[in-house]
């Protein structure tokens, strides 16, 4: 799980940082409504934090879809890596009994 | 244009008039950007602000023609009148020119539109009132917005300091019309549909100081302005061609729909 998002390396590690041309890259994430997760729903560009929950409330909430808007900069995300597929993630297949089918969930506790 | 002689209320008229010429000019000067802007983030954030005020344009210039009472529609008042029948401050017609010079004038104009709606929502007449209060939220976000980009780019770059300047210059020549009243003004203000013009400079000059401090910029000495756009007796030459642009489709098709 050491992979980090290509492309978006912490600019500290570079000797000599790269003259930037381009706003660095933001991964939106939004809550639909109250009692709800924030789900990731894109990225953009933008200058600075604020500037980039503006850009989001102008493309991600347009037709009234949030509630609330978390934004981070793609390059301090940390993202598995493609090539450890099989021990991350095969093990689970054989444990039937880890998913919750057992129980029936009544009405009234809501989304879960 | 005055309203007809039948109009029961021609002050309230002019004002509407006023108010939803503003938007809808401005609305169009922004809307030119689409597809133009720097990045998609801003084309889709001037998109939205410009459908913003083309719907408050639908609000004002809706009330208008039901005030004046001749039958005319929003959209009649919008493609049908000619550039001297227009009634909006003469700032919203100026041209975008490069993107530091839209958002500068956008800032100028948002900050004069909140205080204006700010005191509109307590208006006499509830269906200016109605409005300011659906209009205010959206003009809100519109400085906030326009604010921070004046910012980032006059405390930016030496480049985007010096364009931002230049912009500032060019349009501070065009902001005091905003706050000079004329006989409408003071009629719509006696009957406490609007506020006095004059009352709102202490509230912009407050607003536009702090943001213009805050992007390094020097306010031009000169409190000259011109006038003419709010009474339409005096709009500068670009109006006539963006009328041109934005009413070729009703002129060349009268009545087209789709």
């Amino acid at each position: 799980m050491s992979s980090v998002n290509p492309g978006a390396l912490p600019q500290s590690d570079e000797a000599q940082p790269k003259k930037r041309n381009e706003w660095p890259l933001w991964e939106v994430f939004i809550r639909g409504q109250h009692g709800m997760s924030h789900r990731h729903v894109g990225s953009l560009h933008a200058p600075d934090a604020d500037m980039a929950i503006r850009n989001a409330r102008d493309v991600y909430t347009r037709r009234n879809e949030g509630v609330s808007i978390w934004v981070v900069e793609a390059r301090h995300i940390a993202a598995s890596s493609p090539s450890d597929k099989g021990p991350l993630y095969e093990p689970s297949e054989s444990k039937v009994y880890r998913h919750p089918t057992f129980y029936d969930i009544p009405d009234e506790a809501g989304h879960m | 244009m005055t309203a007809p002689a039948a109009c029961p209320d021609p002050a309230l008229f002019e004002f509407c008039l006023r108010m939803g010429d503003n938007t809808l000019v401005l609305g169009h000067r922004v809307s030119e950007w689409c597809g133009h802007a720097p990045v998609i983030e801003e084309d889709i954030a001037l998109a939205n602000t410009a459908l913003d005020l083309i719907g408050q344009t639908q609000l004002w210039l809706g009330l208008a023609g039901e005030v004046e009472g001749a039958g005319r529609s929003a959209d009649d008042l919008a493609f049908l009148r000619d550039a001297w029948d227009f009634r909006n401050l003469l700032l919203v017609e100026r041209p975008n020119r490069d993107f530091g010079h839209t958002l500068l004038r956008q800032c100028l104009f948002d900050a004069w539109h909140l205080e204006m709606l700010t005191a509109l929502c307590g208006s006499s007449e509830p269906r200016v009132s109605e409005i300011s209060q659906k209009a205010v939220k959206e003009v809100s976000y519109h400085l906030e917005r326009s604010a921070d980009t004046v910012i980032g780019l006059g405390d930016g770059t030496p480049e985007s300091h010096a364009r931002m300047q230049d912009a500032l210059d060019r349009l501070w020549p065009y902001v005091g019309e905003a706050f000079l009243p004329d006989a409408i003004d003071a009629e719509v203000a006696a009957r406490g549909i609007a506020p006095d013009p004059a009352s709102l400079r202490a509230g912009f000059d407050a607003r536009i100081g702090a943001i213009l401090a805050e992007a390094t910029l020097s306010l031009p000495d000169s409190r000259f302005a011109h006038q003419g756009g709010k009474t339409g007796v005096r709009h500068t030459e670009d109006l006539g061609h963006m009328l041109a642009t934005m009413q070729f489709l009703q002129r060349a098709y009268p009545g087209a729909t789709w």
